[in-house]
């Protein structure tokens, strides 16, 4: 399973693990939001402290999360990214839409 | 430019590829000892630039991705990602970024923008019709005595 998804009161952490590309991107995708929708959650934590490589599949993937927290009224934390990670999400602009920490 | 060693790939444009094809790349290039941060920087290029050809060029079917990788003189890297699917019409368009065909796939449109920030040069070729060939060419930091 690429992604480790703990929920508790109103926080979901999804816990990714392994290489985020186009190939491995729709299954966490679709992991994440199917508890995103039965918990309807404030925060959904992004964790990438095990995610050994991400091309610009990753920013697909937390941009569409962030529009689904946005759609739930809550909000988005991605945190554990790498410096390399950070170089590609500041390329979409992503440090204005989500809270991105180390 | 002298070549100073060169390896060729090919392969269905399979997304399970997407992978192999980066990992492969990353370790043809692992002889001139690059650094960490090079090595990924090499990655993330070949996996935006193969899975253009997945995701656009062979849509909706399987082609197949041509992928040459050459060392240079002075720590030069070479790569050409060749596919023979229906092409770009307008490729500076293409080339902005957040600027995307593929609307239901969640696809950022940040494919090209990754890879020059990742490569000194990107060189975009194509014709609508007649695939898209994609040239990415990044100096080495020097490192040690290992040249190629």
């Amino acid at each position: 399973m690429p992604v480790k998804i703990e929920a508790a009161e109103d926080t979901v952490t999804a816990c990714i693990m392994g290489e985020i590309d186009h190939h491995s991107a729709k299954e966490i995708r679709e992991e994440i939001d199917s508890i995103l929708e039965s918990a309807k959650p404030a925060t959904l934590v992004m964790d990438f402290r095990d995610v050994s490589f991400m091309d610009s599949s990753g920013i697909g993937l937390i941009m569409g999360r962030y529009k689904v927290m946005q759609s739930l009224q809550g909000r988005l934390r991605v945190v554990n990214v790498s410096s390399h990670m950070k170089k590609v999400m500041r390329l979409a602009g992503l440090d204005r839409l989500a809270v991105i920490e180390n | 430019m002298n070549v100073c060693n060169e390896m060729k790939l090919t392969f269905f444009s399979r997304s399970a590829n997407e992978g192999f094809a980066r990992v492969a790349v990353a370790s043809f290039f692992s002889q001139m000892d690059p650094t960490l941060d090079e090595i990924t920087d090499i990655k993330t290029a070949v996996s935006e630039a193969v899975t253009n050809c997945i995701v656009h060029a062979y849509k909706d079917c399987i082609g197949k991705v041509e992928v040459v990788a050459r060392i240079l003189e002075g720590r030069k890297i070479y790569i050409r990602i060749k596919d023979h699917g229906c092409g770009i019409e307008d490729v500076a368009q293409a080339m902005e970024p957040m600027y995307t065909t593929c609307h239901n796939g969640e696809r950022a449109g940040l494919g090209f923008a990754v890879m020059q920030t990742f490569m000194d040069k990107v060189h975009v070729r194509s014709k609508a019709g007649k695939g898209v060939t994609v040239t990415l060419i990044k100096t080495l930091s020097s490192r040690g005595e290992n040249d190629a």
